[in-house]
Protein backbone atom coordinates (compact mmCIF):
# COMPACT_ATOMS: atom_id res chain seq x y z
CA UNK A 1 0.00 0.00 0.00
CA UNK A 2 1.24 3.35 -0.85
CA UNK A 3 0.37 5.49 2.10
CA UNK A 4 1.21 8.96 1.96
CA UNK A 5 1.60 10.55 5.58
CA UNK A 6 0.77 14.50 5.19
CA UNK A 7 2.39 17.07 7.16
CA UNK A 8 0.87 20.45 7.49
CA UNK A 9 1.80 24.20 7.76
CA UNK A 10 4.04 24.07 10.91
CA UNK A 11 3.81 20.71 11.79
CA UNK A 12 6.25 17.48 11.41
CA UNK A 13 5.60 13.86 11.45
CA UNK A 14 7.58 10.49 11.10
CA UNK A 15 7.50 7.59 7.93
CA UNK A 16 8.88 4.66 7.30
CA UNK A 17 8.82 2.02 4.05
CA UNK A 18 6.05 1.74 2.26
CA UNK A 19 5.08 5.47 3.43
CA UNK A 20 6.20 8.45 1.67
CA UNK A 21 5.42 11.80 3.58
CA UNK A 22 4.80 15.20 1.95
CA UNK A 23 4.05 18.45 2.53
CA UNK A 24 2.73 21.33 -0.02
CA UNK A 25 3.22 24.71 -0.69
CA UNK A 26 6.19 25.84 0.83
CA UNK A 27 7.19 29.37 0.24
CA UNK A 28 9.45 30.80 2.48
CA UNK A 29 8.57 28.29 4.67
CA UNK A 30 11.09 25.01 4.45
CA UNK A 31 10.98 21.63 4.34
CA UNK A 32 13.33 19.83 6.52
CA UNK A 33 13.79 15.59 5.91
CA UNK A 34 15.58 13.81 8.54
CA UNK A 35 16.40 10.22 7.62
CA UNK A 36 18.07 7.00 8.23
CA UNK A 37 18.38 5.00 5.14
CA UNK A 38 19.49 1.65 6.69
CA UNK A 39 16.69 1.92 8.71
CA UNK A 40 14.39 3.75 6.02
CA UNK A 41 12.98 5.69 8.59
CA UNK A 42 12.39 9.38 7.95
CA UNK A 43 10.80 12.62 9.72
CA UNK A 44 9.99 15.57 8.08
CA UNK A 45 9.16 19.15 9.41
CA UNK A 46 7.52 22.22 8.16
CA UNK A 47 9.05 25.38 9.44
CA UNK A 48 7.43 28.33 8.92
CA UNK A 49 9.67 30.73 11.44
CA UNK A 50 13.49 30.67 12.35
CA UNK A 51 13.68 31.06 16.01
CA UNK A 52 11.27 30.29 18.83
CA UNK A 53 12.41 33.33 20.89
CA UNK A 54 10.95 35.79 18.21
CA UNK A 55 7.52 33.70 19.30
CA UNK A 56 5.17 36.63 21.64
CA UNK A 57 2.94 33.38 22.63
CA UNK A 58 2.81 32.07 26.25
CA UNK A 59 2.67 28.57 24.16
CA UNK A 60 4.81 27.91 21.68
CA UNK A 61 3.87 24.63 18.64
CA UNK A 62 7.61 23.34 18.69
CA UNK A 63 6.80 22.45 14.74
CA UNK A 64 6.60 25.94 13.66
CA UNK A 65 10.28 26.92 14.48
CA UNK A 66 13.18 25.94 12.71
CA UNK A 67 15.10 25.36 16.03
CA UNK A 68 12.57 24.04 18.16
CA UNK A 69 11.12 21.54 15.24
CA UNK A 70 14.40 19.99 14.42
CA UNK A 71 14.94 18.90 18.06
CA UNK A 72 11.34 17.60 18.31
CA UNK A 73 11.78 15.56 14.83
CA UNK A 74 14.72 13.88 16.08
CA UNK A 75 13.08 13.04 19.62
CA UNK A 76 10.00 10.88 17.49
CA UNK A 77 12.96 9.30 15.31
CA UNK A 78 14.81 8.00 18.46
CA UNK A 79 12.26 6.99 20.04
CA UNK A 80 11.33 4.60 16.54
CA UNK A 81 14.73 3.47 17.08
CA UNK A 82 16.84 6.00 15.02
CA UNK A 83 20.24 6.30 16.25
CA UNK A 84 21.31 9.81 15.79
CA UNK A 85 25.27 9.48 14.18
CA UNK A 86 23.42 7.42 10.94
CA UNK A 87 20.60 10.58 10.50
CA UNK A 88 21.22 12.61 7.08
CA UNK A 89 18.94 15.53 5.91
CA UNK A 90 17.66 17.03 2.88
CA UNK A 91 15.90 20.41 2.77
CA UNK A 92 13.43 22.47 -0.05
CA UNK A 93 11.29 25.61 0.32
CA UNK A 94 12.73 29.45 1.78
CA UNK A 95 12.13 31.41 -1.29
CA UNK A 96 10.95 34.97 -1.52
CA UNK A 97 7.82 34.52 -3.35
CA UNK A 98 7.59 38.47 -3.34
CA UNK A 99 9.83 41.18 -4.01
CA UNK A 100 9.21 44.02 -2.25
CA UNK A 101 11.63 47.39 -2.17
CA UNK A 102 10.76 48.04 1.53
CA UNK A 103 13.03 45.48 2.98
CA UNK A 104 11.08 44.17 5.88
CA UNK A 105 13.15 41.91 7.95
CA UNK A 106 9.61 39.44 7.78
CA UNK A 107 9.62 39.53 3.88
CA UNK A 108 12.94 38.30 3.88
CA UNK A 109 12.16 35.14 6.19
CA UNK A 110 12.74 32.75 3.24
CA UNK A 111 16.30 33.06 3.37
CA UNK A 112 16.51 33.23 7.09
CA UNK A 113 14.29 30.04 8.15
CA UNK A 114 16.70 28.39 5.59
CA UNK A 115 20.05 29.62 7.44
CA UNK A 116 18.50 28.60 10.87
CA UNK A 117 17.62 24.86 9.42
CA UNK A 118 21.01 24.68 8.30
CA UNK A 119 22.77 26.40 11.73
CA UNK A 120 20.55 23.77 13.79
CA UNK A 121 21.28 20.75 11.91
CA UNK A 122 25.31 21.66 11.64
CA UNK A 123 25.18 22.09 15.65
CA UNK A 124 23.64 18.77 15.62
CA UNK A 125 26.05 16.98 13.18
CA UNK A 126 23.33 16.02 11.04
CA UNK A 127 24.78 16.14 7.51
CA UNK A 128 23.09 18.19 4.77
CA UNK A 129 23.30 15.26 1.74
CA UNK A 130 21.07 18.11 -0.42
CA UNK A 131 19.48 21.04 -0.98
CA UNK A 132 16.92 23.03 -3.12
CA UNK A 133 16.46 26.30 -1.75
CA UNK A 134 15.85 29.84 -2.14
CA UNK A 135 14.64 31.14 -5.50
CA UNK A 136 11.10 32.56 -5.85
CA UNK A 137 8.86 29.52 -6.46
CA UNK A 138 6.71 27.61 -4.25
CA UNK A 139 7.28 24.18 -3.74
CA UNK A 140 5.30 20.70 -2.67
CA UNK A 141 7.56 17.83 -1.15
CA UNK A 142 7.44 14.28 -1.46
CA UNK A 143 10.13 11.83 0.67
CA UNK A 144 10.41 8.48 -0.40
CA UNK A 145 12.25 6.77 2.72
CA UNK A 146 12.80 3.45 0.32
CA UNK A 147 15.07 5.30 -2.17
CA UNK A 148 16.18 8.31 -0.01
CA UNK A 149 14.93 10.50 -2.86
CA UNK A 150 13.31 13.85 -2.28
CA UNK A 151 11.27 15.36 -5.54
CA UNK A 152 10.72 18.60 -5.50
CA UNK A 153 7.68 20.06 -7.55
CA UNK A 154 7.38 23.61 -8.68
CA UNK A 155 4.86 25.12 -11.31
CA UNK A 156 6.98 26.81 -13.26
CA UNK A 157 10.08 23.69 -13.58
CA UNK A 158 8.05 20.70 -13.09
CA UNK A 159 9.66 17.31 -11.36
CA UNK A 160 12.69 17.52 -9.99
CA UNK A 161 14.57 14.75 -8.11
CA UNK A 162 17.88 15.57 -4.91
CA UNK B 1 -4.55 33.03 20.82
CA UNK B 2 -5.40 35.53 23.49
CA UNK B 3 -6.73 38.26 21.20
CA UNK B 4 -9.42 35.66 19.52
CA UNK B 5 -10.56 34.35 22.27
CA UNK B 6 -11.69 38.08 23.60
CA UNK B 7 -13.80 38.03 20.49
CA UNK B 8 -17.78 38.16 20.83
CA UNK B 9 -19.45 37.32 17.58
CA UNK B 10 -20.18 40.65 17.13
CA UNK B 11 -17.13 41.21 16.29
CA UNK B 12 -16.68 39.20 13.96
CA UNK B 13 -20.05 40.59 12.55
CA UNK B 14 -18.15 43.88 12.43
CA UNK B 15 -15.02 42.31 10.47
CA UNK B 16 -17.46 40.56 7.69
CA UNK B 17 -19.08 44.17 7.30
CA UNK B 18 -15.35 45.31 6.69
CA UNK B 19 -15.26 42.80 4.10
CA UNK B 20 -18.75 43.90 2.35
CA UNK B 21 -17.72 47.29 2.00
CA UNK B 22 -14.32 46.71 1.24
CA UNK B 23 -15.04 44.28 -1.75
CA UNK B 24 -18.44 46.04 -2.70
CA UNK B 25 -16.64 48.71 -4.21
CA UNK B 26 -13.69 46.58 -5.44
CA UNK B 27 -16.45 44.51 -7.38
CA UNK B 28 -18.00 47.94 -8.52
CA UNK B 29 -14.50 49.02 -10.21
CA UNK B 30 -13.95 45.92 -11.83
CA UNK B 31 -17.47 46.46 -13.49
CA UNK B 32 -16.27 49.44 -14.39
CA UNK B 33 -13.47 48.62 -15.95
CA UNK B 34 -14.82 44.96 -17.93
CA UNK B 35 -18.23 46.46 -18.66
CA UNK B 36 -19.77 43.64 -17.18
CA UNK B 37 -22.33 42.73 -14.35
CA UNK B 38 -19.97 41.39 -11.46
CA UNK B 39 -21.67 40.60 -7.84
CA UNK B 40 -20.02 39.50 -4.61
CA UNK B 41 -20.59 36.83 -1.95
CA UNK B 42 -21.57 37.40 1.40
CA UNK B 43 -18.29 37.82 2.82
CA UNK B 44 -16.96 34.85 5.30
CA UNK B 45 -15.10 35.44 8.56
CA UNK B 46 -13.40 32.84 9.52
CA UNK B 47 -11.16 31.30 12.24
CA UNK B 48 -8.78 28.74 10.77
CA UNK B 49 -5.64 27.02 11.86
CA UNK B 50 -2.99 26.47 9.49
CA UNK B 51 -3.73 22.95 9.05
CA UNK B 52 -7.43 23.84 7.75
CA UNK B 53 -5.99 27.04 5.89
CA UNK B 54 -5.08 24.72 2.78
CA UNK B 55 -8.88 24.06 2.20
CA UNK B 56 -8.87 27.47 2.44
CA UNK B 57 -7.42 28.47 -0.73
CA UNK B 58 -8.88 25.52 -2.83
CA UNK B 59 -6.02 23.03 -2.08
CA UNK B 60 -2.55 21.97 -1.76
CA UNK B 61 -2.50 21.64 -5.77
CA UNK B 62 -4.13 25.03 -6.36
CA UNK B 63 -2.42 27.40 -8.92
CA UNK B 64 -3.55 30.84 -8.55
CA UNK B 65 -2.21 34.35 -9.43
CA UNK B 66 -2.01 36.68 -6.45
CA UNK B 67 -1.67 40.31 -5.96
CA UNK B 68 0.10 40.69 -2.33
CA UNK B 69 -0.32 44.16 -0.81
CA UNK B 70 1.41 45.40 2.31
CA UNK B 71 -0.59 47.43 4.04
CA UNK B 72 0.76 49.79 6.29
CA UNK B 73 -0.41 52.67 8.53
CA UNK B 74 -2.65 52.73 11.96
CA UNK B 75 -3.74 48.75 10.93
CA UNK B 76 -0.43 47.00 9.66
CA UNK B 77 -1.88 43.86 7.74
CA UNK B 78 -1.62 41.67 4.06
CA UNK B 79 -3.89 41.92 1.27
CA UNK B 80 -4.71 39.52 -1.27
CA UNK B 81 -6.59 38.87 -4.73
CA UNK B 82 -6.30 35.79 -5.62
CA UNK B 83 -8.04 34.30 -9.31
CA UNK B 84 -8.09 31.05 -10.69
CA UNK B 85 -5.18 31.11 -13.45
CA UNK B 86 -7.63 30.84 -16.39
CA UNK B 87 -10.30 33.57 -15.27
CA UNK B 88 -6.51 35.59 -14.71
CA UNK B 89 -5.68 35.14 -18.33
CA UNK B 90 -9.31 35.83 -19.69
CA UNK B 91 -8.94 39.14 -18.04
CA UNK B 92 -5.53 39.57 -19.67
CA UNK B 93 -6.38 38.73 -22.66
CA UNK B 94 -9.56 41.48 -22.46
CA UNK B 95 -7.41 44.07 -21.20
CA UNK B 96 -4.58 43.68 -23.45
CA UNK B 97 -6.55 42.49 -25.93
CA UNK B 98 -3.09 39.71 -26.92
CA UNK B 99 -5.13 36.65 -27.18
CA UNK B 100 -2.22 34.95 -27.31
CA UNK B 101 -1.61 35.09 -23.51
CA UNK B 102 -1.66 32.37 -21.32
CA UNK B 103 -0.81 31.88 -17.91
CA UNK B 104 -0.56 28.20 -18.21
CA UNK B 105 2.20 28.13 -20.28
CA UNK B 106 5.57 29.93 -18.75
CA UNK B 107 7.04 32.31 -19.50
CA UNK B 108 4.70 35.19 -19.32
CA UNK B 109 5.18 38.26 -21.62
CA UNK B 110 5.99 41.34 -19.19
CA UNK B 111 2.93 43.06 -20.90
CA UNK B 112 0.47 40.76 -19.75
CA UNK B 113 1.73 40.64 -16.04
CA UNK B 114 1.88 44.29 -15.74
CA UNK B 115 -1.56 44.53 -17.01
CA UNK B 116 -3.22 42.49 -14.45
CA UNK B 117 -0.63 43.95 -11.49
CA UNK B 118 -2.31 47.37 -12.37
CA UNK B 119 -6.27 45.35 -12.28
CA UNK B 120 -4.86 44.12 -8.67
CA UNK B 121 -3.85 47.89 -7.69
CA UNK B 122 -7.04 48.76 -8.74
CA UNK B 123 -9.23 46.60 -7.10
CA UNK B 124 -7.00 46.59 -4.04
CA UNK B 125 -7.17 50.12 -4.00
CA UNK B 126 -10.46 50.62 -4.22
CA UNK B 127 -11.19 48.00 -1.09
CA UNK B 128 -9.15 49.67 0.87
CA UNK B 129 -10.07 52.70 0.28
CA UNK B 130 -13.25 51.86 1.24
CA UNK B 131 -12.31 50.49 4.32
CA UNK B 132 -10.46 53.52 5.48
CA UNK B 133 -13.27 55.87 4.55
CA UNK B 134 -15.69 53.81 7.00
CA UNK B 135 -13.22 53.01 9.77
CA UNK B 136 -11.35 56.45 9.28
CA UNK B 137 -8.19 55.02 9.41
CA UNK B 138 -4.91 55.79 7.87
CA UNK B 139 -3.84 52.92 5.81
CA UNK B 140 -0.61 52.64 2.99
CA UNK B 141 -0.67 49.67 1.09
CA UNK B 142 2.74 49.17 -0.49
CA UNK B 143 3.13 48.92 -4.91
CA UNK B 144 1.42 45.49 -5.33
CA UNK B 145 3.42 42.43 -5.53
CA UNK B 146 2.28 39.77 -8.16
CA UNK B 147 2.90 35.55 -8.32
CA UNK B 148 1.38 32.95 -10.30
CA UNK B 149 2.12 29.97 -7.89
CA UNK B 150 0.60 27.75 -5.41
CA UNK B 151 -2.14 29.45 -3.48
CA UNK B 152 -1.00 28.24 -0.07
CA UNK B 153 2.80 28.95 -0.60
CA UNK B 154 1.73 32.57 -1.41
CA UNK B 155 -0.68 32.67 1.21
CA UNK B 156 1.33 31.34 4.04
CA UNK B 157 3.31 35.04 3.59
CA UNK B 158 0.46 36.68 4.90
CA UNK B 159 0.59 34.15 7.96
CA UNK B 160 4.38 35.12 8.99
CA UNK B 161 2.79 38.06 11.23
CA UNK B 162 -0.10 35.91 13.16
CA UNK B 163 2.24 32.94 13.50
CA UNK B 164 4.40 34.72 16.01
CA UNK B 165 1.48 34.89 18.35
CA UNK B 166 -0.03 31.48 17.28
CA UNK B 167 -1.37 28.87 15.34
CA UNK B 168 -4.65 30.48 13.82
CA UNK B 169 -5.81 33.25 11.39
CA UNK B 170 -8.44 35.20 11.01
CA UNK B 171 -9.47 35.47 7.41
CA UNK B 172 -11.84 38.13 6.02
CA UNK B 173 -12.81 36.21 2.67
CA UNK B 174 -14.59 37.71 0.36
CA UNK B 175 -15.51 36.09 -3.58
CA UNK B 176 -16.23 38.21 -6.49
CA UNK B 177 -18.13 35.96 -8.94
CA UNK B 178 -19.12 37.49 -13.07
CA UNK B 179 -22.90 37.36 -13.40
CA UNK B 180 -23.17 35.43 -17.17
CA UNK B 181 -26.97 35.21 -17.15
CA UNK B 182 -29.78 35.27 -14.10
CA UNK B 183 -28.52 31.89 -13.28
CA UNK B 184 -25.05 30.91 -13.85
CA UNK B 185 -21.86 32.70 -12.27
CA UNK B 186 -18.21 32.10 -12.08
CA UNK B 187 -15.81 33.11 -9.73
CA UNK B 188 -13.76 35.99 -10.50
CA UNK B 189 -11.80 36.03 -7.58
CA UNK B 190 -11.20 35.93 -3.83
CA UNK B 191 -9.85 39.14 -1.77
CA UNK B 192 -8.21 37.84 1.70
CA UNK B 193 -7.47 40.43 4.48
CA UNK B 194 -5.31 39.23 7.04
CA UNK B 195 -4.74 42.35 9.25
CA UNK B 196 -1.72 41.69 11.92
CA UNK B 197 -2.52 40.56 15.51
CA UNK B 198 -2.16 43.91 17.07
CA UNK B 199 -4.52 45.94 14.07
CA UNK B 200 -7.72 44.14 15.76
CA UNK B 201 -8.30 46.51 18.36
CA UNK B 202 -7.85 49.22 16.48
CA UNK B 203 -10.24 48.28 13.94
CA UNK B 204 -12.51 47.74 16.61
CA UNK B 205 -11.83 50.86 18.51
CA UNK B 206 -12.13 53.06 15.44
CA UNK B 207 -16.09 51.34 15.29
CA UNK B 208 -16.52 52.00 18.58
CA UNK B 209 -16.74 48.58 19.58
CA UNK B 210 -13.43 48.22 21.67
CA UNK B 211 -12.93 44.46 23.02
CA UNK B 212 -13.73 44.21 26.39
CA UNK B 213 -11.33 43.69 28.63
CA UNK B 214 -13.29 42.92 32.06
CA UNK B 215 -15.76 40.24 30.70
CA UNK B 216 -12.53 38.41 29.56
Amino acid sequence: MNEIVKVGMADLNVATTPQKIRTSGLGSCVGVVIYDDSTKICGMAHVMLPNSSIGKAESINKAKYADTAIVLLLEKLSKMGVKQTYLKAKLAGGSQMFKFSSSSEIMRIGPRNVDAVKEKLRELKIRIIAEDVGGTSGRTIEFDPETSKLSIRTVSQGVSEI
Amino acid sequence: MSFINRMKTYHLDILKEVGNIGAGHAATALSKLLNKTIDMKVPAVRIVSFDEITELVGGADNIVAAIFLRIEGDTPGNMFFMLPVNEATTLIQYLTGDQSFDLNHPPYPELGLSALQELGNILAGSYLSAFSDFTKLNLQPSVPALSIDMAIAILSYGLLELSQVGDSAIVIDTEIVEKLDVNSQKTTGHFFLLPDPDSYEIIFQALGVPIDERNS
